[in-house]
């Protein structure tokens, strides 16, 4: 295993600028998810990484060794860097067993018993080795992928959107059996994906990609708790936004005075700006004098959980998670409290962030 | 502020790398444009020598208006002919709940087993009245409409039938699937196979003369015999390459920059044929009446021949070396051709882009040329440059690759148009080196492809004849030249038995295409 380095990685096709002035650091051994929508660059960084590409400008090292900036980079073979493309792209003209033994020296690729270990290794059977790809489940082709990946035992192992084409049952499946098999081997992994609950729930780290720019890097808690910027809140995660005056170390807002956690080290200075709450912070009850009230414009129940629309005072619409069978109906007016704190953020028109816009559009 | 793109790197733009990564696949690309190209520019260089007034004199003449005009319609008129019947005839096959719909296959891709000129030998042995427009847009046409089939028909096993299924879903009929979401992706197939048809009859010269009708090949040729090398053959090859040259840029409009590579999952799965019910003996009754005139006329006039000509002496120590010959310089020609086919056919997918469109362009350009012309440009260049070359088989074998090279390619490209380049990717990431690839992933992956080139150039190597007249070594007969000599006289008892060595040589080739294409059918 080895760590990886990204420094100032820039790369365009055509005039097109993709990415502008990456940089990533992922520690040896962990397991680190590049998250980002559709179209942030993430692919071409992970192309980039794996040597399929050249970069325009910047370095990417793997361990010591840099193999990608400093004249002529390092060819993707010789790179020792394993690649699970997204729908798996296991070749159509060998069995799987021809293609986990793929990228092994060529005595050991009679090996049964290697073959054995590996599909042990990505939890499946081992009478799949003389299926062919087609005969596969989209799931078992993702796990043939990466344990053809694993074979010559990489130092890094990339992952592109590997579960975006699984069904969700097998997602699930898939997405353990995958962690379950990358921790065994011990590689640092980079995962790319769109999906905030696959970043969240899988890696040790997640950086944030946005417009070909890495703008957060961090452990999974502290991203959702602490996101850099109002855009990666609602990036990775439902957000209540709403308009407040910050005054005497409180944020006024239509929710009442709520305490306040900065984002950034100076402290916040009086004046307008916009607090982030999560849905499962807002709680609701009967009506009280001493809370605001919030008419129930709908209710999405999940069964373990369920999603309340509010109606606030001001006429906007938020979220509220709630937990439990006792849930209020549509029309229904109740009070909301919030507990822990709300994270402050600059006015509309002010900072990096953009206009995050009416809040539920996001959401919908 | 990045335009957002599709986050799948197999999705088209991405394949089209630059021509930098593939440096040496380029060199050998330009190598072998170079080669195609050689004849043309001949010519050219010819014309220039001959000069504007030169050229003037022997172009603008009513003779040479009657020769286009000859040309052009028979190459509309066929063309369309043999794409309504490939099409048609591919679809009924692949996609239709035709019966027998793998007999009906090989019986399909069987007519490239009869040569254009034994086939129109065939005919106008039988029908001396043949010799008109009609006469030869029928027997061209049943010639060449397996140059349509075959890609066609390959072409729609490639499709996604997840696609055909959400049209139906769509509330597609199957007409409005076939028309709207079929036909677009077999466009580079269709277009491809229309290409071939229109460059081939271009280039045909026996069955044309067989038939007794002028075109610019056999006018070419009476005056190559009446003047050896003389400009006016040069330059009536020089229009003829012009009409090559509209037809390519007409093409190259046609097919538009995008690429066909299935995005889907890993595999396609099989396809469920569209019923026929009341259409089944209808379709039954035009597969048959199309088979019977390209296949059964001709074997049973050939029959006929080697009946009634029985008393013509049969010298079967003769039969046996042209054949060997043949043999030999098919398979020799068919392992160069593909090995010259697969840089060009690879960069035309995999480095779309201007360079690698004019590369392949080249070879099409100069295959274009006919064969009598290519055979007297390589005669008048080894006789210059390499006289130790002259009249040796190098130099008939690089005639033949000249002439097939289009058709190997064409195959080759559209077997890499199936296969992304995302396996590439992933074998380089396992640590597998450029050769190791090619041998490992890419050959295995277009193996289909480079097969069924490989059989097209041996098909049209055995039955090669006019660059074989003027080019073969003297002593060197092959079946295509005995069979001529002989029916030339008018002794067709005495040409039958080459004509049917012909097609039992082809027939293999055939039926190996045909078995090939028939992997991955359903049931």
């Amino acid at each position: 295993m080895s760590s990886l380095t990204v420094k100032d990685l820039t790369k365009a096709f055509g005039t097109t600028p993709v990415l502008t002035g990456v940089d990533l650091h992922v520690p040896s051994g962990s397991f680190t998810a590049l998250l980002g929508p559709s179209g942030c660059g993430k692919t071409t960084l992970l192309r980039l990484i794996a040597g399929f590409e050249d970069p325009d400008t910047g370095t990417v090292a793997v361990g010591d060794r840099v193999v990608a900036g400093t004249g002529r980079g390092v060819a993707a073979r010789r790179r020792g860097i394993g690649f699970v493309p997204q729908e798996g792209g296991l070749f159509p003209h060998l069995t799987v067993a021809g293609n986990i033994s793929f990228g092994l020296p060529r005595r050991q690729r009679r090996d049964g018993g290697r073959v054995r270990d590996l599909l042990q290794l990505v939890g499946l059977d081992a009478d799949l080795a003389d299926r062919s790809p087609h005969q596969l489940s989209g799931g078992q082709q993702q796990r043939v992928a990466l344990a053809r990946a694993l074979a010559p035992k990489p130092s890094l192992v990339l992952l592109d959107e590997p579960f975006s084409s699984l069904d969700a049952a097998l997602r699930e499946e898939t997405r353990l059996a995958v962690s379950a098999a990358l921790t065994a081997s011990g590689a640092t992994a980079v995962l790319v994906t769109h999906d905030q609950a696959e970043a969240l729930s899988m890696a040790d780290q997640v950086a944030v990609l946005r417009d070909g720019r890495l703008v957060q890097r961090t452990d999974p808690r502290t991203l959702y708790r602490r996101p850099g910027d109002l855009d990666v809140a609602l990036f990775v995660g439902e957000a209540v936004v709403l308009d407040a005056e910050v005054r005497n170390g409180r944020a006024h807002c239509v929710l009442g005075a709520l305490a306040y956690e900065q984002t950034s080290a100076d402290p916040v200075p009086d004046g307008a700006a916009r607090v982030l709450l999560r849905p499962e912070q807002l709680r609701l009850s009967a009506p009280v004098a001493t809370a605001p009230i919030a008419k129930v414009h709908s209710i999405d129940f999940y069964g373990h959980d369920s999603r309340a629309w509010l109606d606030l005072p001001g006429g906007m619409r938020v979220s509220a998670r709630l937990e439990g069978v006792e849930v209020p109906s549509a029309g229904d007016d109740v009070s909301v409290t919030v507990r822990g704190t709300a994270l402050v953020f600059p006015p509309v028109g002010m900072g990096l962030a953009g206009d995050p816009g009416p809040v539920p559009a996001h959401l919908g | 502020m990045p335009v957002a793109r599709g986050s799948r790197p197999s999705a088209g733009a991405r394949d089209g790398a630059p021509l930098r990564r593939f440096p040496v696949t380029l060199l050998l690309a330009c190598a072998v444009a170079a080669l195609a190209l050689l004849p043309l520019g001949y010519i050219v260089g010819y014309t220039i020598d001959v000069g504007w007034s030169g050229v003037r004199e022997l172009v603008f003449r009513p003779r040479v208006a009657e020769l286009l005009w000859n040309t052009a319609r028979l190459v509309l008129g066929t063309v369309l002919l043999c794409g309504i019947l490939g099409v048609g005839s591919a679809w009924l096959v692949e996609r239709s709940s035709v019966p027998l719909r793998r007999l009906w296959h090989v019986l399909l891709v069987a007519p490239l087993a009869v040569p254009a000129f034994v086939n129109s030998y065939a005919w106008i042995s039988l029908l001396p009245g043949l010799d008109t427009y009609r006469g030869a847009l029928l027997v061209v046409t049943l010639s060449y409409f397996p140059f349509v089939y075959l890609p066609v028909a390959a072409a729609f096993r490639g499709l996604d039938p997840a696609l055909e299924e959400t049209a139906h879903g769509l509330g597609l009929s199957s007409w409005a699937v076939f028309w709207r979401v079929q036909l677009p992706q077999l466009r580079v197939a269709l277009l491809g196979g229309s290409l071939l048809v229109a460059l081939h009859l271009l280039a045909e010269f026996g069955a044309l003369r067989m038939l007794r009708y002028p075109t610019f090949t056999t006018a070419i040729y009476d005056q190559y015999r009446a003047t050896f090398n003389g400009p006016g053959a040069t330059m009536l090859a020089g229009v003829l390459v012009l009409l090559c040259l509209l037809l390519l840029l007409a093409e190259l409009r046609l097919r538009g920059r995008r690429g066909y590579a299935r995005t889907g999952r890993g595999a396609a799965r099989p396809v469920r044929p569209v019923p026929l019910r009341g259409l089944t003996v209808p379709s039954l009754a035009g597969l048959a009446g199309l088979v019977g005139l390209a296949l059964v006329v001709p074997l049973a006039s050939l029959a006929y021949w080697m009946i009634t000509g029985s008393s013509t002496t049969l010298s079967l120590p003769a039969l046996a070396t042209t054949t060997g010959t043949t043999l030999a310089l098919g398979a020799g020609a068919a392992v160069l051709t593909v090995a010259l086919a697969v840089p060009t056919g690879w960069l035309a997918v995999r480095a779309r882009g201007r360079v690698s469109t004019l590369l392949e362009r080249s070879t099409y350009l100069g295959s274009a040329v006919p064969g009598i012309v290519v055979a007297l440009a390589l005669v008048t260049i080894s006789i210059r440059a390499t006289p130790w070359l002259y009249q040796t088989v190098p130099v008939l074998l690089a005639a033949y690759a000249i002439l097939f090279l289009p058709r190997a390619i064409v195959t080759v490209r559209s077997a890499v148009e199936q296969s992304p380049r995302l396996y590439d990717d992933v074998a380089a990431s396992l640590g597998s080196s450029a050769v190791d690839r090619l041998r490992r992933v890419t050959l295995p992956l277009l193996a289909p492809g480079i097969g069924a080139g490989a059989a097209l150039v041996f098909l049209a190597v055995v039955t090669e004849l006019t660059a074989t007249l003027l080019l073969a070594p003297t002593g060197t007969i092959t079946l295509a030249t005995a069979f001529w000599s002989a029916s030339s006289g008018l002794e067709y008892g005495a040409a039958a038995p080459y004509a049917v060595i012909m097609v039992l040589l082809s027939a293999p080739a055939t039926v190996l295409l045909s078995r090939d294409a028939r992997r991955g059918m359903t049931t």
